[in-house]
């Protein structure tokens, strides 16, 4: 590289303090299942927006009290059977649905290998499929956020752009007609990729919310551009520096202010 | 011992990206009869006992909930095949 273009630090200070010391007391768990790849960046997405996060193990039955859980991507259990297949009984899932779907209404995030696990949990509608070209697919995406009510997409506004990662093998959403025409009409879609369908998703869909707006999961990887020197080389406003991108921020923050600001867990 | 085999197939409704590519490749090897392929999964279940109406029971329950995923896959056969590794049942 040239002369220095610009002056972000290279690494984020984790040391110094919050910015809200309520944000820094909301603990979201990250789960690891054998196969995991991106928990350590979901967690440093959760700490750098403010946050605490908190691993979890899957074999565990105690959610140690988190407020929040993500599943993060990779290729748990190596994608054996059906991605997510065998993970969705991991026993920490018995315990994220029923808390997912309890009166308290848990707020879960499954990004990539995490979405398919929440299908195969049957916590979202639809399922993932091999990519309709058949090829693992790496690239900056851009996506719209189409439901800005949800407790992870609160900080967007409906209609606002973003440009994340997105890297998987099977990404294609599928799900039958009736539930397709019950997810557009109840605005569920909570995010569409903008400009090429990637991988033969139906109605462009990148990411789908549960009725409640508690369970969010998509396919690109919001925990990768959070973080000004590692995320992508665009935002939705255009080209950046050399990994500038930090447009999936707005998920992390999103859940901590949601529940800080009147979240329906007390 | 036995074994009980179940296969599962994509629904017909749900596109097969992997079958579409195998026919597409058949003509590369002058294979031209086939104009469709669709791909599946076949599971053989080993049991040490006798197959009872009970296991076959759990084996269906198994091939519904576990080694299909109702939303995409259908389970198109639950059967029995011998200690005589020939005759299916």
């Amino acid at each position: 590289m040239s002369a220095n273009t610009f002056e972000a630090p290279l690494v984020a200070d984790l040391s110094s303090p919050a910015p809200d010391a309520a944000l820094k007391d909301v603990r979201v768990g990250i789960v690891t299942f054998p196969g995991t790849l991106d928990d350590r960046d979901a967690a440093r997405a959760v700490d750098i927006a403010g946050g605490t996060s908190v691993p979890l193990w899957h074999a565990d039955a105690d959610l140690q009290g988190v407020d929040a859980v993500i599943l993060p991507g990779g290729f748990s259990y190596g994608d054996y059977l059906r991605a997510g297949a065998i993970s969705r009984f991991a026993p920490l899932m018995s315990r994220i649905i029923d808390a997912a779907n309890s009166d308290d209404a848990l707020p879960v995030l499954g990004i990539c290998n995490g979405f398919q696990i929440l299908t195969e949990s049957h916590l979202l509608p639809g399922s993932m499929i091999r990519n309709n070209h058949l090829k693992f697919i790496c690239r900056d995406q851009r996506l719209r956020v189409e439901n800005a009510g949800t407790t992870w997409t609160a900080d967007f506004t409906s209609g606002q752009e973003i440009v994340v990662p997105l890297k998987n093998n099977d990404g294609q959403y599928v799900c039958d007609q009736t539930t397709l025409d019950m997810l557009e009409f109840e605005g569920r879609v909570a995010f569409r990729y903008v400009g090429h369908n990637p991988n033969g998703s139906l109605n462009d869909i990148a990411g789908v919310t549960n009725a409640r707006g508690n369970v969010v999961g998509l396919m690109p990887h919001p925990e990768h551009a959070v973080e000004a020197g590692f995320g992508p080389d665009s935002t939705a406003q255009g080209q950046v520096a050399m990994g500038e991108g930090t447009d999936g921020l707005g998920l992390f923050t999103s859940v901590l202010n949601t529940l800080i600001n009147g979240g329906s867990r007390a | 011992m036995a074994r009980i085999v179940v296969d599962v197939m994509p629904k017909p409704e749900i596109l097969d990206p992997q079958g579409k590519a195998i026919v597409r490749a058949f003509p590369h090897q002058g294979i031209t009869a086939f104009s469709g392929v669709r791909q599946g999964k076949r599971f053989e279940l080993e049991v040490d006992g006798e197959v009872t109406e009970e296991v076959l029971a759990t084996a269906r329950h198994a091939a519904e909930t576990m080694l299909s995923n109702p939303v995409i896959e259908d389970v198109v056969n639950v059967s029995v095949i011998d200690n005589s590794d020939s005759a299916e049942a």
